[in-house]
């Protein structure tokens, strides 16, 4: 292996390759970035522009910081693997769920969680179907209030604290890229996520203004902790609940 | 090789060292900074990674390794290395993979298996099982063959020094940072890309330096035409990292902080998702494996493929439909009528190219029809591209909106999934991987070609278990879903039907019991080829000299 | 937005068509092309040459 210590070494690393100007192959990745870039673009940019995407709702507001809070548990453990949250207007799935989804219902859900598979039911309108209790019940043993559940239990929720420590950034961030958080719902979040487990917290009035007809109580039966049960039943019991349909107008918003 | 003189530093191992020794400083910092345990760990294990291979850069000048020549007596130096490593990779996740989803299908026949832990649900384990068989399996049997591939059809030596090593090692590491993730909760809860902005943004390194190794290699053949296979190599790479970057565009919530916001919500992010999911199938699952499929049958058949202008036909109309089919994942639900429609037609449209590769393959091996009698590689192989035909005509019929209608959200999915998951994408990197290792390894032939036998007809038995479990149970739970009573009501509750599919549950994880009992027969006949299969003959007598291709 | 949606409609059943038919074309006249069949013959027998 003379020829490396020696000055004829060969130099097969990357650096020294950037002269070399091959066309074919750059006319290759030209051609498949061109033929793979029209269909996305034809399919997706439309979204973002076209205003009949998203129908016109009353009553959508930003998930309250406990919700959201709730919603990131949902989202870690991968409840979505198994609940969709989008019920497609078909009689059996209108009348087993209720209404049909709107793209409305979930223009401020980062991410999406549709879903693809209903190992379970779907979730879209689970708010307000069930007590806190019974969900409570449910997480923690679901076979012991429905024995042929297959659902994991999740004893731990109740027993974990929630972090929310960053929850202020998390809706900072979100505001960024569109979710309509006010400066003011982001300096009062912590204060808003205590409030909603606490009707007497002395700061439940200002909460109530901010999130107008959010649920405010104590979610898992403990009122001494804030834990993660908490938060997954708070964001849960909101599922579905927000659009007012007596005012939405269907023929309006035909797609 | 040691020659006692220890030689300076390249500049890419200069370039490299000094990288590594400012990412693994700034992991450090974030992992003293975060108050987030899982987020700590990652860094550790970064930095960690940092070290080993900062380590290996300043020590491999005292073995004397380094840059090796590109030819060797006028033949091409091969870099097998790196090849070695995502071959044995691809068998570990393999097998990992495969386990993870025995144990989530016994989950879902038998729940108190669940265990009532946050780090073993179904929920953090299915994305775990996901990702191992499809990202890592997939990943480093795609890595591997495509190095090799593309070495031995331009007849140049791998492009880049460390750089091909940084590929292989550092999608590996990428693996085990994302699959952890998920069983600590760190997930972006979008299907198929769950790991988080950190993950994703060391792969975006990895995927960038794949691309320019690749190109690079091709830049240097020998040959005026660059074959087919690299085309479909190519495609897929670069289409990987365009789906990549667009469906993981997030805000992180701070550098201490695992979690990130995707910059799009709702419907857009719905119509990102399955843009991406679903061309991670068509560019990752399909155009990569497809690559595979035009090397290794007709390399194993010993004949050119059947008709070269139809491959490509079949590459040009396969990557340009492939790209529009995403929709038909997200048929009646609140995304715009339109795009569900065009993606409906696309996907129909798409029947042709994917039938058009599935006769190449197949017709590849005409006049060689005995040769799937004698070798149950080649069967393997040829097996694989029937299932490919299979699930390719079963996905457009699945795209209908009628068909649809009663196919989504049930296992009829699963069933799809695995038939070409199991059928196609497995079968056909087995049959691939049963061919490398010989090669590799310089062995004139596989330890048992009996044990082939052995692992092809037993999972089979168990794919067609799963299979055929999945359609029934899938079919059957979408027909309860919208059965009603002569008096007009619904007829099932939904727990009855979730009950009803208890024993075809039992049967699919009897079906993936025996999958995985196949690839741990194969796991057993590489390592005996590894260690007692004979020696492969050179074929040409030049001395060698003491010079060996560089590991 | 109607509007939009018909003019957006129009465009992909006039233009979008002759698109997609021409890159099909080129595709295939490339692959079919005579001069190229040699071509693609020596590139076909890339995988069986031993080195």
């Amino acid at each position: 292996m003379s020829d490396i210590t020696s000055g004829k070494a060969p130099k097969p690393s990357l650096w020294s390759k950037h002269k070399i100007f091959e066309t074919n192959s750059i006319i290759l990745i030209i051609g498949i970035l061109v033929v793979i870039s029209i269909g996305g673009l034809v399919e997706i940019a439309p979204l973002f522009y076209l205003k009949s995407t998203i129908e016109k709702v009353e009553g959508m507001r930003p998930y309250t910081p406990l919700e959201l809070a709730g919603r990131a548990i949902y989202v870690r453990e991968g409840c979505y693997n198994c609940h969709s949250q989008m019920i497609r207007p078909m009689r059996d799935e209108v009348e087993r769920y209720g209404h049909y989804s709107l793209a409305a219902e979930s223009m401020y859900d980062k991410p999406f969680q549709w879903g693809s598979k209903r190992t379970g039911p779907d979730l879209a309108r689970v708010g307000g179907k069930y007590s806190d209790a019974w969900q409570l019940q449910h997480l923690n043993a679901p076979r012991s209030i429905v024995p042929q559940s297959i659902m994991p239990g999740y004893p731990f929720l109740a027993q974990t604290d929630l972090a929310a420590n960053d929850i202020a950034t998390e809706m900072k961030v979100q505001s960024v890229t569109g979710v309509p958080y006010t400066k003011e719902m982001m300096e009062a979040a912590l204060d808003d996520l205590r409030a909603q487990t606490d009707p007497d917290h002395p700061k439940a009035a200002e909460f109530a203004k901010r999130y107008p007809k959010a649920n405010a109580r104590d979610f898992d039966g403990n009122p001494q902790r804030i834990t993660e049960a908490d938060a997954l039943i708070a964001y849960l019991q909101v599922l579905g609940t927000l659009v007012d349909f007596k005012t939405y107008d269907n023929k309006a918003n035909l797609r | 090789m040691a020659t006692g003189a220890i030689r300076n530093m390249t500049g890419g191992e200069s370039l490299g060292a000094l990288a590594l020794a400012v990412f693994g400083v700034a992991c450090l910092i974030i992992a003293g900074l975060t108050d987030h345990g899982g987020y700590a760990f990652h860094m550790v294990v970064f930095a960690l990674a940092s070290v080993l291979a900062f380590r290996a850069i300043i020590v491999r000048r005292y073995h004397g390794d380094g840059p090796q020549p590109q030819e060797i007596n006028g033949k091409p130096n091969y870099n097998f290395g790196p090849v070695k490593f995502a071959t044995a990779a691809a068998m570990f996740w393999g097998v990992a993979g495969f386990l993870v989803g025995l144990v989530i299908a016994l989950q879902l026949a038998f729940p108190v298996l669940n265990l009532d832990l946050p780090w073993t649900s179904f929920g953090r384990l299915r994305p775990l099982h996901t990702s191992a068989v499809i990202f890592a399996f997939g990943g480093n049997v795609l890595l591997a063959t495509s190095f090799y591939v593309v070495q031995r059809t331009c007849h140049a030596r791998l492009a880049g020094d460390l750089s091909p090593w940084f590929v292989v090692l550092g999608y590996n590491l990428f693996i085990v940072v994302a699959g952890t993730g998920y069983l600590l909760g760190i997930t972006q809860g979008k299907e198929y890309a769950e790991p988080e902005w950190y993950a994703d943004l060391f792969l975006t390194v990895v995927w960038v330096v794949y691309l320019l190794v690749f190109l690079a290699t091709i830049w240097k053949r020998k040959e005026p035409h660059i074959y087919v296979a690299n085309w479909f190599y190519l495609g897929f790479i670069v289409t990987i990292a365009v789906l990549h970057l667009g469906n993981n565009m997030t805000i992180p919530v701070s550098i201490t902080s695992p979690k990130s916001y995707i910059v799009w919500s709702g419907v857009q992010d719905a119509m990102f998702q399955w843009w991406y999911g679903h061309n991670a199938v068509g560019f990752f699952l399909t155009a990569g494996f497809l690559a595979i499929m035009y090397y290794f049958i007709p390399k194993r058949a010993e004949r050119p493929v059947y008709s070269y202008r139809l491959s490509i036909i079949h590459f040009w109309a396969l990557i340009f439909l492939y790209i529009w089919a995403g929709p038909h994942h997200l048929h009646y639900t609140a995304l715009p009528d339109w795009a569900q429609t065009l993606g409906m037609t696309f996907s129909i449209m798409l029947w042709m190219p994917s039938w058009g590769g599935m006769i190449n393959g197949l017709m590849t091996l005409s006049g060689a029809w005995d040769k799937l009698r004698t070798d149950p590689v080649l069967r393997m192989m040829v097996v694989s591209v029937a299932f490919y035909g299979m699930s390719t005509f079963e996905g457009p019929l699945m795209s209908v909106k009628a068909v649809n209608s009663l196919s989504h959200y049930t296992d009829w999915t699963i069933g799809h999934v695995h038939s070409g998951a199991l059928g196609w994408v497995g079968y056909v990197s087995f049959g691939a991987i049963y061919c490398l290792v010989p090669w590799l390894w310089k062995k004139e032939r596989l330890y048992s070609n009996r044990l082939v036998e052995w692992h092809f007809w037993i999972s089979t038995m168990g794919i067609v278990l799963y299979i055929s479990a999945m359609w029934v149970s899938g079919i059957m739970q979408g027909l309860m879903w919208r059965a009603y009573t002569a008096l007009g009501y619904l007829e099932y509750s939904f727990i009855e039907t979730v009950a009803a599919m208890h024993p075809y549950y039992v049967i699919r994880a009897i079906g993936g019991g025996l999958f995985l009992l196949g690839a741990l027969i194969m796991v057993y006949n590489l390592i005996m080829t590894v260690r007692a299969a004979p020696n492969a003959v050179e074929k040409s007598l030049a001395p060698a000299a003491g010079l060996q291709p560089a590991e | 937005m109607a509007n939009m949606y018909a003019f957006l409609a129009n465009i992909a059943q006039s233009v979008g068509v002759l698109y997609f038919m021409a890159i099909f074309l080129a595709v295939c006249i490339y692959a079919l092309w005579p001069k190229n069949q040699s071509k693609f013959e020596t590139a076909a027998r890339l995988p069986l040459e031993e080195d």
